[in-house]
């Protein structure tokens, strides 16, 4: 909402001194928000006076016709001779009165005015077009003023308001009546102490008689409806300077007299009218339901097909209107209409709301009505409409006029008078309530401590005791409330908390740089992971309204997102990258159902809470590392390590190893990682083997797919799981005996895995084991071809005395036994 | 060990003759003296002082002696030993010496060589931003809550008090979910972290105070001070006589944590469906204090001369959410917070562009290290 202060100061009572800026700061404290205020014609300086055009030479010997005019500016060029001054518009006549900007003079744009040669003559300054002036657009010439509206000579800056300080209003959906110069300046008045004076508090006398017939088919779609006319206007009758010129301050563009005066009632007090010809219009008046199959052209020239839950103003040749939210073509003021019907109601905020959402139309009208009118101004306002076409269109006012009221009593709020004190913390002295409620137009009655009050039509926004406690806050001052520190008494963070804090924090030691990708994805991705046609993963929610058409669905993995970090960093010179993120995927439950929305005005039961949550996906938390380049670097201590599916591996195990939980890898086959070098991993939770991701190598079509360097590898856990596998640290005795240590070198087939053999030893190593190694794996000539040597450190102690070396022997017997029949292993001789 | 024998005479026993004795001596204070560093000194010692030196073997022979030829002996070997093991002291402190001087001077290295050797990654900002900001709330006995990011309506919205229909509700704009047969779901992207609100109300015993940052979901196009998903810290006490004051306390708590202490907050009164009363917070500008205002000599960047920062929202928690909590409004009342945890980064660490904390560069996290 664009406010004109000179507008403003007509119904407040504003001091003298207080600025743009001061009240900006008051009202945006108090909860109106200026964005911006603009000091229009700051930059302008004089002389800018009025004059008479005296003579007119047609210049004719250049490319368009130009005027060399002497025009009469009385003593304000010092000489009181006529100014000579070239002109290229044609508007005008010798005799009119004008407007000239004499050299020195600035015009708004910094737009300098000298005296020049231009067209083979001396031109001593400019006739200035409104737009010159900042007034409002207007390419078609020159201002012309009406008679009387100047002396010749005279200073023009002042009168024609060509300075002019206008704040702009954000305007929040419960401050309806702020979109109107009333709303504010009443604002500004209980900010300031000042009067305020009501432009809506006009005596209406009774109709004399029966105005334009009219019918409210549901008073649930339109509680107020007012049909006034002005006959006899002419529609030539031009909109005066000082309308225009505020229309434009507003942001409004002027367009004909009937139609500016339509905005200019529409902003001062904030009722939204709509101008019909009553010459097209036929039978009764009509608010209803749009019909099935109803069409109407709006005034955009757009044909649209209305929604039975439009409101519609109809005649008897069908709906005109889309009420409240625009006007029809054919019934649209013209340029031959004399006679003009004033509507002005009162319409369900809500079912504006949804046609100006169904028709993608959001106009000043449905800006209004959506955010709630007063449901007591349009009396007012149409009377303010049909007065100003009678003033300024030479039209007559009919003094019989249609009201229909249907407007319910508003109910009162009842809120103990102490209530805002007890909101804000701060002790306020008795009736301060009491003087606020009544400032912002409630009626209020007091008893004992109780206090009943009704609000005004112009805020349906105060329905509940807090509402009223706000009005009391906000205008006794928010910085007076008080600094007081909260004191909870939390139990800290939860264990799953501080693991994935500490997961971050140990990938970040390990290399990994974390990101936090978007959680959107498409089938490109899903496809670039070779992910079969029945993966799971491919089962992903849809959003209704992608930012992006080939990104629609949400992440049933965090891989896409990581390789698409990763080839962003290596597309920027990194060679050597490791990243990570932990988030939520979104994995859609097999029976997908409706959330239901459940009542607010009681708290929901288990059951329905359960069905809310059916609804919604599985939002499992993920961990996820890709890895590509050299892990350990080269330098002046020699080689670098490059990157391989062990560090992915790795990766989880950090992961694991934080959350104090054994991680199992098992050979696997599992897009998108190579099928000889993925890793499927597991932990034992509650005595289950449970199955939390993968690492490795990538697969080369994967890679290819997403543009990764070669031999990238990954990994991806479902840290949920990890933590189902925390137990509880039991403390170890650290015994203080001698550690005897055995080393074995076993022969097991090519393809035994390393990991079952550890597994065997440790089994069958028994109680004195503390702890078991790998230290080599070879393969070549000396144990014979498809066979390979593992070695392996054994270190045995015992809690209460030495083992000696025939216990460990026997020890060390007992694991390779073990390894033996599970593996097949042989000690290498 | 041999028996005592009184029968032995000790100048007889020729480790124990007096000009053997002197031998031994001079041999060991020569071969201290030419011990020419530490290692050769410890043989030295070794040889000469030790367990096994010939001094040391002369000794144990004294014990074989008559009882009237013990004390000379005893004395003459005695003195020989303490001269060599003076003299071993005062060797090594010299060598030591010398070592300190030299040696350890020609074994310098060069200690600005590099040994990067295993690169360190770093934990996104964003991350130890909002844990920072979390933890400010911990400190005061808040716990931290959560949910889901893809939430139902009810509790991103209905329970919020936001009116079917009412233009706050399309002031957010909101990722809707597809329905299984591509209609209505009932389920959106949360477009704050408001819902928890519910969820902890829902799910734990009163009184309730917590904190719960986390993503949150809006159809803006990315730009530099813009993104589609983004992070907040949703605050919420409910607790029986809270008061706005409350309110101002912890946003004060924050301020000072974050910013620095002493910076001045402000409330502007300003509209949520879910707090009333509700207001926008701005905290003084932590460079300029306010100065940089109407000194155009002087601007400002960070806060674009204003004097003000805006850093989120908060009010008076709404009583119909309680009501739709399950909360009796009668006997409880409490207020919420949204802080940004994207603008606190911004204004803490001056990242000026959005596209740096969503792209992933590795330049970008690198600077902040796993704890900032």
């Amino acid at each position: 909402m664009r406010v004109p202060l000179s507008w403003l100061r007509e119904y407040v009572d504003l001091p003298a001194g207080a600025t743009a800026r001061d009240l900006a700061s008051r009202l945006t404290l108090a909860g109106l928000e200026v964005e911006t205020v603009d000091s229009l014609g700051a930059d302008l300086t004089g002389p800018i006076v009025y004059g008479r055009v005296l003579e007119i030479e047609e210049l004719t010997e250049f490319k368009k016709p130009i005027r060399y005019c002497r025009v009469d500016v009385g003593a304000a060029n010092g000489t009181g001779e006529p100014q000579r001054i070239i002109c290229g518009a044609r508007n005008f006549s010798e005799g009119d009165l004008v407007v000239v900007s004499l050299p020195g003079a600035e015009l708004p744009g910094g737009f300098r005015i000298g005296a020049r040669k231009t067209y083979g003559r001396l031109s001593e300054g400019m006739i200035c077009s409104a737009t010159e002036l900042g007034l409002w657009e207007d390419h078609s010439g020159i201002v012309i003023l009406p008679e009387g509206f100047g002396e010749v000579g005279e200073d023009a800056i002042g009168p024609l308001g060509l300075r002019e300080d206008v704040i702009d209003i954000a305007v929040t959906p419960d401050r309806g009546y702020a979109l109107s110069i009333r709303g504010v300046a009443r604002e500004a008045a209980s900010l300031y102490g000042v009067a305020f004076h009501d432009p809506a508090a006009v005596d209406v006398p009774a109709s004399a008689g029966a105005g334009h017939p009219a019918a409210i088919a549901d008073d649930s779609l339109c509680d107020r409806l007012v049909l006034r006319a002005a006959t006899g206007f002419d529609p030539d009758a031009p909109t005066p300077l000082w309308m225009k010129r505020r229309l434009h301050q507003s942001g409004v563009r002027p367009v004909s007299l009937a139609v500016d005066v339509t905005n200019y009632v529409m902003l001062e007090l904030g009722q939204p009218l709509h101008a019909w010809d009553r010459d097209r219009l036929t039978g009764t008046v009509t608010v209803r339901a749009a019909e099935a199959g109803e069409k109407l052209e709006t005034l955009d020239h757009v044909q649209r097909s209305l929604d039975t839950d439009d409101i519609v103003i109809a005649d008897g040749a069908g709906a005109q209107a889309i009420a409240g939210v625009m006007g029809g073509l054919d019934t649209e003021i013209g340029a031959s209409s004399t006679a003009v019907l004033i509507e002005a109601a009162h319409f369900d905020a809500i079912r504006i709301a949804r046609a100006s959402r169904r028709h993608q139309l959001s106009s000043e009208a449905s800006r209004r009505f959506e955010r709630g009118v007063d449901s007591h101004l349009q009396l007012a306002a149409a009377t303010r409409a049909v007065g100003l076409l009678a003033e300024l269109g030479g039209a007559t006012a009919e003094d019989a006029y249609t009201h229909l009221d249907r407007v319910a009593p508003r109910t009162p709020v009842t809120v103990r008078a102490g209530h805002a004190a007890s909101v804000s913390g701060v002790d306020y002295p008795a009736g301060t309530t009491e003087k606020w409620l009544e400032a912002v137009g409630c009626d209020v009655s007091a008893d004992g401590d109780v206090l009943t009050v009704t609000p005004p039509p112009w805020r349906p926004d105060l329905t509940d005791p807090n509402d009223l406690a706000e009005e009391v806050i906000r205008f006794e001052g928010y910085e007076n409330i008080p600094s007081i520190r909260p004191r909870g008494s939390g139990r800290g963070l939860t264990a799953g908390q501080r693991l994935r804090r500490a997961v971050g924090r140990a990938l970040a030691d390990a290399g990994y740089n974390e990101v936090l990708s978007y959680p959107f994805t498409g089938q490109r991705d899903l496809d670039g992971l070779q992910l079969p046609a029945d993966d799971a993963r491919r089962k992903a929610l849809r959003l209704a309204n992608p930012l992006n058409d080939e990104e629609p669905l949400l992440r049933t993995t965090l891989l896409p997102g990581l390789f698409k970090a990763l080839a962003r960093n290596t597309g920027r010179g990194f060679t050597d990258v490791a990243l990570f993120e932990t988030g939520l995927v979104y994995r859609p439950r097999a029976q997908a159902t409706r959330a239901p929305l459940l009542p607010v005005d009681r708290g929901p039961g288990a059951e329905e809470l359960a069905l809310v949550d059916a609804a919604l996906p599985e939002q499992p938390r993920r961990v996820g590392a890709v890895i590509t380049g050299d892990a350990e670097r080269a330098g002046w201590w020699g080689a670098g390590r490059a990157a391989t599916w062990a560090d992915a591996v790795q990766a989880a195990r950090e992961v694991a190893r934080v959350a104090g939980v054994e991680l199992e890898a098992e050979a696997d086959v599992h897009a998108p990682w190579h099928p000889g070098r993925c890793a499927a991993l597991y932990v034992r939770a509650e005595g289950e083997r449970l199955l939390v991701g993968h690492a490795g190598e990538l697969h080369p079509r994967t890679v290819k797919a997403f543009g990764l360097p070669e031999r990238t590898a990954a990994m991806e856990l479902e840290l949920d799981r990890v933590e189902r596998a925390r137990t509880p640290v039991v403390a170890p005795e650290v015994s203080t005996y001698p550690v005897a240590v055995q080393d074995v070198a076993l022969v097991v087939d090519g393809d035994v895995p390393v990991g079952a053999l550890r597994e065997a030893l440790a089994a069958g190593a028994g109680g004195l084991l503390e702890s078991v190694r790998l230290f080599d794996v070879y393969t070549g000539e000396q144990v014979g071809e498809g066979r390979k040597s593992v070695a392996f450190t054994l270190r045995f102690r015992a809690a209460d005395r030495t083992v000696t070396a025939e216990e460990a022997g026997a020890a060390r017997d007992a694991a390779v036994a073990e390894a033996a029949a599970r593996t097949g292993a042989s000690l290498r001789a | 060990m041999s028996a005592p024998n009184n029968s032995f005479d000790p100048v007889e026993v020729t480790p124990l003759h007096p000009d053997e004795v002197a031998r031994m001596r001079e041999e060991a204070l020569a071969a201290i003296a030419a011990a020419q560093d530490l290692a050769e000194l410890k043989e030295v010692r070794l040889a000469h002082a030790g367990d096994r030196s010939p001094l040391a073997l002369a000794n144990r022979e004294i014990g074989a002696l008559p009882p009237a030829a013990k004390a000379e002996a005893g004395k003459r070997v005695g003195g020989a030993r303490r001269d060599v093991g003076q003299a071993v002291k005062e060797r090594q402190a010299a060598l030591e010496a010398e070592r300190d001087e030299r040696v350890l001077v020609e074994e310098r290295v060069d200690v600005t060589l590099p040994w990067d050797r295993t690169p360190r990654g770093a934990r996104h900002p964003l991350t130890t931003v909002a844990e920072r900001m979390a933890d400010v709330f911990v400190g005061m006995g808040f716990e931290i809550a959560e949910g889901p990011e893809v939430e139902a309506e009810w509790f991103n919205f209905d329970a919020l008090n936001f009116q079917p229909d009412h233009p706050a509700r399309t002031m957010q704009d909101t990722f809707f979910v597809e329905g299984p047969d591509g209609g209505d779901s009932g389920v959106v992207m949360r477009t704050h972290t408001s819902p928890v609100q519910v969820r902890a109300l829902l799910s734990r015993e009163l009184p309730v105070y917590v904190v719960a940052p986390g993503k949150t979901f809006r159809t803006d196009e990315l730009d530099a001070t813009h993104s589609p998903v983004f992070h907040q810290l949703e605050g919420l006490v409910v607790d029986k006589g809270i008061t706005m004051a409350h309110l101002r306390g912890a946003i004060d708590a924050f301020v000072g944590s974050m910013f620095g202490e002493g910076l001045r907050t402000r409330f502007r009164a300003s509209y949520f469906p879910f707090t009333e009363p509700s207001a926008e917070v701005d905290m003084e500008c932590f460079v300029c204090r306010g100065a940089s205002v109407g000194d155009p000599d002087n601007p400002c960047r960070t806060c674009s001369s204003e004097g003000w920062i805006e850093i989120g929202g908060c009010g008076v928690v709404n009583p119909r959410v309680l009501v739709a909590a399950g909360v009796d409004p009668e006997v409880y009342s409490g207020w919420a917070f949204g802080l940004g945890i994207e603008r606190t980064l911004m204004f803490a660490h001056g990242v000026r562009d959005m596209h740096d904390m969503v792209e992933g560069d590795i330049r970008f996290t690198s600077a902040f290290g796993s704890e900032n």
